[in-house]
């Protein structure tokens, strides 16, 4: 094997994970609020990617498609979140039935409105193409997805370190009862930080169906994906976000590569393995 | 209490036995369907129900006794027996390795967990192209013989998966009872104090882990030998999280409930789905009806009311 395929099969996986990272930081930010399993977040990303089609194709606009996908979404979530899943707090089998219950509704809905068939969000010229340096090639869109991740990735690490809300959220994650007891209003924070969530992932929707289309079935297979990394980074932390999701992204990548047949088994061992090391996951402390 | 509800019981199974030559084709493969899987149910409610943790990967021991007996019955030519039991020895075995990662964990870790074990299963039904054959799944699973009975027809078949089912619910239900079970609810109460009293609490949810993915194999070498044709669909989270939803429309921690849950189920996805295409949309909307409406199951509703 040469050089060259370890630099695109690494590139390729470092470009999956920064998409992984979108659907996922906004998960463990949830989880880490509201110990939520939410099984609707891979329905988040779906929707998101059609939405963003829709409007992709109505205006010819790919930013207009992005905010609109992740706008639409989100209010999708805070939707959930107000008039269902608050009042199951700390039920862990009634949110997963509550959750999973929703996602076979969007998932019937989507089929319902946008048909079966699969299809891609056209990007912008601009974005199309690829980059030559030395003797690896580089497709501009996945430089571009990794930029965004970056930029979502700073974004995030400096309103959760660097402001108000952050330092809110900070505290209902680490102890909620004790951040409502110092009038902290955590209720609303949860529902932010859960639109937030719900927005991110349907942004990574839009994007990511920019190369790997928009089509029914994308919610329960990203999903699993965005547990892997959550449960490998741990609850609530966004530097384990992001080395959950590249390391999600180089070893779904390589082992798609190197052991087609075992793929998902390379995927999911190595996680059994950090977590028996490791239960609260790499950066989870809780 | 346990006497009347034994009798209950009985009397179900009496009428589920005589009613079997009498129903028309279809309604009774149905049935059978309803039978395998309230096998699935009941073993998924030993652990959810009985010992608290509610597990999202339940599907993998179901998919492993199906994939089992479809390689055996197809490559090798193997007989029932042979089939049921080594069927049920992966299944076993399959839960004696998850459950060593499992167990450590609680409450939503154990979900996550659960979840992504599942998907391993799922990975290599999906992709293990060479044993398994991937999406197209495997075909021309033939019905069994027992003993020289042919169970071709629908009528014994149906008898056999009924009896399956009652041994299958009189061997959990000895087990629920027992001493062990009564240290399993005892930790679902609280695990703290089991530990406190001497209990040694990672043994009983191990061992309950097991053998819930026992009873779960069984049911699925039994869905493979019904439904000659094993996919990785079996396998997938939604069959999972379907389950789940069985146990908690019947009433977890009850056995007979999940059975009933079961039943609601399969007879729901067969017969809605013949008069409409939006099944899913209806399924989903049973899953947050349950949850709004009957938190504690149909047969913790019909306790609480006569109380």
């Amino acid at each position: 094997m040469s050089a060259e395929f370890w630099i695109a099969q690494s590139f390729n996986g470092i470009s999956y994970g920064a998409l992984l990272f979108l659907l996922a930081s906004g998960l463990s930010l949830i989880f880490g609020v509201m110990r939520i399993v939410n099984l609707a977040h891979g329905s988040y990303f779906m929707l998101g990617g059609y939405v963003g089609l829709t409007v992709a194709l109505r205006t010819q606009s790919f930013v207009l498609a992005c905010l609109a996908g992740a706008v639409a979404i989100a209010l999708v979530g805070i939707g959930m979140e107000r008039f269902f899943l608050r009042r199951l707090r700390g039920e862990v089998l009634g949110q997963v039935l509550m959750t999973i219950g929703f996602a076979l509704i969007f998932q019937d809905l989507a089929l319902l409105i946008w048909g079966g068939d699969p299809y891609t969000v056209p990007i912008p010229k601009l974005l199309t193409g690829t980059v030559r340096v030395g003797g690896a090639v580089f497709p501009i869109y996945r430089i571009f997805i990794v930029a965004v991740a970056v930029v979502v990735g700073l974004a995030l690490w400096l309103a959760m370190d660097r402001t108000r809300v952050g330092a809110m959220i900070r505290a209902a994650v680490d102890d909620a009862e004790m951040a409502q007891g110092v009038g902290i209003n955590v209720p609303r924070v949860s529902l932010a930080v859960f639109a937030l969530g719900a927005g991110l992932a349907a942004l990574g929707g839009v994007i990511g169906g920019g190369f790997l289309g928009v089509y029914p079935g994308a919610d329960f297979e990203v999903l699993p994906y965005a547990f892997v990394v959550v449960i490998v980074g741990g609850l609530g932390s966004l530097p384990g976000a992001v080395a959950g999701s590249l390391l999600v992204g180089l070893l779904d990548n390589f082992g798609k590569a190197l052991f087609p047949e075992l793929s998902y088994f390379t995927l999911f061992a190595p996680m059994a393995i950090i977590l028996a090391l490791r239960p609260t996951g790499l950066f989870g402390r809780i | 209490m346990i006497r009347r509800r034994a009798l209950l019981a009985a009397g179900v199974i009496a009428v589920l036995a005589l009613i079997g030559p009498w129903l028309p084709a279809y309604p009774l493969t149905v049935l059978t369907q309803a039978v395998i899987f309230a096998i699935l149910a009941m073993s998924l409610d030993v652990l959810l129900g009985y010992t608290g943790l509610s597990s999202l990967g339940h599907a993998a021991y179901f998919g492993v006794g199906a994939y089992v007996v479809a390689i055996m019955t197809t490559e090798h030519q193997m007989g029932l027996l042979a089939c049921l039991a080594a069927g049920v020895a992966l299944a076993t075995l399959t839960a004696a390795v998850f459950g060593l990662f499992a167990i450590r964990a609680t409450g939503t870790y154990f979900l996550m967990i659960t979840l992504a074990l599942g998907m391993v299963i799922w990975g290599l039904a999906y992709r293990w192209v060479s044993l398994t054959k991937g999406d197209n799944g495997i075909a021309g699973i033939p019905r069994p013989t027992l003993l020289g009975i042919e169970l071709i027809a629908p009528v014994p078949f149906y008898y056999f998966c009924l009896a399956c089912a009652v041994l299958a619910w009189v061997l959990m239900g000895l087990l629920v009872i027992s001493p062990f079970g009564l240290g399993l609810r005892g930790i679902r109460g609280s695990e703290g104090r089991m530990q406190a009293l001497g209990y040694n609490v990672w043994l009983h949810k191990y061992t309950a882990f097991v053998l819930s993915g026992v009873f779960g194999g069984f049911s699925g070498t039994l869905w493979a030998y019904y439904n000659g044709f094993v996919s990785p669909n079996d396998v997938q989270l939604v069959t999972s999280v379907e389950t789940l939803l069985m146990v908690a429309l019947g009433g977890s921690g009850t056995l007979i409930g999940p059975a009933l849950g079961a039943g609601i189920i399969v007879f729901l996805r067969n017969f809605v789905s013949v008069y409409t295409k939006r099944w899913l949309l209806i399924l989903g909307g049973v899953y947050i009806g349950v949850i709004l409406f009957a938190p504690s199951g149909l047969v913790g509703a019909l306790r609480g009311r006569r109380r």
